[in-house]
């Protein structure tokens, strides 16, 4: 318990660490909040003829139409014939009864689009803050699956021994060895990819390190006296896994699943970059960037946030990361970053 | 020892093919199964059925998926022929030679970057620990290493190729490479090269960059460095030759480590960049489904990183002399 306060309170005063933890709040509530935050769907086409490539900070008005959808204009104010639009570069009179939501004292409102666009005119900070959702959903999710087969392979191998053991270990040197990102798309080529798919390739292509280090932390605490007792009290061994080994295996291998939740992020980033991850119209920052890969020298914003939200999120996760391991144990700060 | 070090390479070599051969079964399995094949990706929409069937039986994809596997081992293991690519309608092998060569040049340029910048960067940080200067490399290197290759070439593409005109946007050579002289060859490949090359090593030096620091920190703590200053040598001597020299170990294994990472990113740079190498031509084999030279460049890289960690296993004996007993 002691030790517990300790560590927690020396996580919370490296400035650093704290720092991620602010980020990784900061873009979980935006993500979660999503619905409530986002001004539109992240489906919404805004008038795809003059809200398309809007640049950041620009604003719009915005006039609801009566059949649906919206027009976007430089300005718009309400006059005797009509409203009088000011919108692709010509003014144009537009009978008051074409929009809704116009007060009667010609009050039009206003928008503003503070990321930007996108080439169907939809709003490009909406689409962020749903993006978010489904990567760092993913993040975590596969973070998880990994988390549950390493414990799973390295918990065999650490109790099995022998052949098996070594049989394991082997496999996991060799799927470490091959560059994952060859064997991810190999996978993902496999499914008619949706998120659970999407889940399932990356949380069962990076089980191996935690797998490692669950079976180095079993067999180094299966000597230990405590655990000599429990078996010396004829405990059965499955139960001696779940109440004695794994709560004292875990410290470690959650501080290695938070670091690699944004190692996680990144691939799936790249994997929905390449166009075998999340598929569009779902927004995830990966594919955000895809889209905004073809227009990049005429907005080049479009592709340019999404990256930006991404960087942030992984450090977030690497310093919260680095800052629980220092906590446990300075000196497993050297350990490969792999 | 040439005895003991000639059994340890057999060892290593065997175990490693087994591996790769493994990896192999697997991916042929992984892509035959996958939804999609060659004749309806690739070819004339307006096939009709009949014409794809005789393409199917030409390719030998009519067969049930246990014969193909079996013929196709056969013929890689006795004959190393690795069959003809649907896309390219040459022999694999010859494709993958084209490919290789840029994908290799790109490889090692990065790692040129990544421990040049990454080793300096970490020896600068060890040498002023705990100053504001560490923590300005620390967190750039963290930043660095949590960067998106993808977007990072993009944007290198859009500010210095679109904006500023200083590289080309992309690809191994300029349109009219054939006219240059050899030297002027040279020199736009390599102008070619730099962005791609500084995109994928700098993302990657971050991480060295850190293990470094780490590694160093740890045996400036050590008697011999207290010993080495009492001697009165100079702090850089001490650092880059003696503290660094036992660092090496680590940063070697490092090097090992890091070739996958290495060889993915690689594949994303060379599609950002159209750079024609075995990343791109994976991608693009896996879009089309040509499955035999999917099957030949996932053995390759998997014989790249293979073939580096066994260089690294020899450069840390000839560091360490306690390794080569």
């Amino acid at each position: 318990m002691n030790t517990d306060r300790a560590s927690s309170s020396r996580l919370i005063r490296s400035p650093l660490s704290r720092l991620g933890l602010a980020i990784a709040v900061v873009l979980s509530v935006l993500a979660i909040g999503a619905p409530a935050l986002a001004p539109h769907a992240p489906y919404e086409q805004l008038d795809p003829a003059a809200g398309r490539f809007l640049p950041p900070l620009s604003s719009r008005v915005v006039l609801p139409l009566r059949e649906g959808g919206w027009l976007l204009a430089d300005s718009a104010r309400v006059t005797d014939s009509g409203v009088v639009v000011q919108r692709l570069g010509r003014t144009e009179t537009l009978p008051l009864d074409r929009f809704t939501g116009i007060s009667e004292d010609g009050g039009v409102s206003r928008q503003f689009f503070p990321l930007g666009t996108d080439k169907y005119g939809r709003d490009l900070w909406s689409r962020l803050l749903y993006g978010a959702r489904v990567s760092l959903l993913i993040g975590l999710l596969a973070a998880g699956l990994s988390l549950t087969l390493g414990i799973a392979v390295g918990g065999v191998a650490a109790l099995a021994g022998g052949w098996i053991d070594g049989l394991l270990m082997r496999l996991v040197d060799g799927l470490l060895m091959f560059p994952r990102l060859f064997l991810v798309l190999v996978i993902a080529a496999m499914f008619d990819i949706d998120l659970l798919a999407v889940i399932l390739v990356l949380g069962g292509t990076s089980w191996m390190a935690a797998s490692r280090l669950v079976r180095a932390e079993i067999l180094s605490l299966r000597g230990r006296d405590f655990v000599v007792a429990a078996r010396g009290i004829g405990l059965h061994p499955v139960r001696i896994f779940w109440r004695h080994l794994l709560p004292n295996a875990l410290p470690p291998v959650l501080i290695d699943t938070t670091l690699r939740i944004g190692d996680l992020i990144l691939i799936e980033a790249a994997l929905s970059f390449l166009g075998f991850g999340v598929q569009p119209p779902i927004p995830s920052w990966g594919n955000m960037v895809a889209d905004g890969a073809s227009n990049l020298t005429t907005a080049w914003w479009v592709a340019a946030f999404p990256g930006i939200a991404i960087c942030l999120a992984v450090v977030a996760f690497n310093l919260l990361g680095d800052g629980l391991r220092d906590s446990l144990d300075p000196r497993l700060d050297e350990t490969l970053p792999c | 020892m040439s005895s003991s070090l000639l059994s340890f390479l057999v060892r290593r070599s065997a175990a490693a093919a087994l591996l790769i051969l493994i990896v192999l079964s697997l991916t042929f399995f992984f892509i035959h199964l996958a939804p999609g094949d060659p004749t309806l990706v690739l070819q004339d929409p307006r096939l009709t059925a009949e014409q794809r069937e005789a393409m199917r039986s030409a390719y030998g994809l009519d067969r049930p998926l246990a014969a193909q596997y079996l013929s196709w081992l056969r013929a890689v293991v006795f004959d190393a022929d690795w069959g003809i690519s649907y896309v390219h309608s040459r022999p694999v092998t010859e494709v993958i030679g084209e490919y290789a060569l840029p994908t290799l040049l790109l490889a090692a340029a990065g790692l040129l970057v990544q421990f040049g910048v990454g080793l300096l960067a970490g020896v600068t940080a060890a040498r002023h620990a705990g100053t504001s200067r560490d923590y300005l490399i620390r967190l750039t290197a963290m930043v660095l290493y949590s960067l998106p290759v993808f977007w990072t070439g993009l944007m290198a593409l859009l500010l210095f190729s679109y904006n500023w005109s200083l590289f080309p946007p992309g690809h191994l050579q300029a349109v009219d490479a054939a006219s240059l002289s050899p030297m002027g060859r040279t020199l736009d490949v390599l102008h070619h090269l730099a962005l791609p090359a500084l995109v994928l090593g700098l993302a990657a030096a971050g991480g060295t960059a850190r293990f470094t620091r780490n590694s160093l920190l740890e045996e400036l703590g050590e008697d011999y460095i207290r010993t080495a200053r009492a001697k009165g040598l100079s702090e850089s001597r001490i650092v880059w030759i003696h503290a660094l020299r036992n660092a090496a170990a680590p940063i070697l294994q490092l090097f090992g480590l890091s070739l996958p990472l290495l060889l993915s990113g690689a594949l994303v740079v060379e599609v950002v960049f159209s750079w024609p190498g075995l990343g791109r031509l994976t991608f693009d084999s896996i879009l089309s489904r040509d499955y035999p030279v999917v099957l030949a460049t996932t053995a390759l890289t998997g014989v790249l990183v293979v073939v580096g960690n066994l260089l690294v296993d020899l450069l840390h004996g000839v560091t360490d002399p306690r390794v080569r007993q």
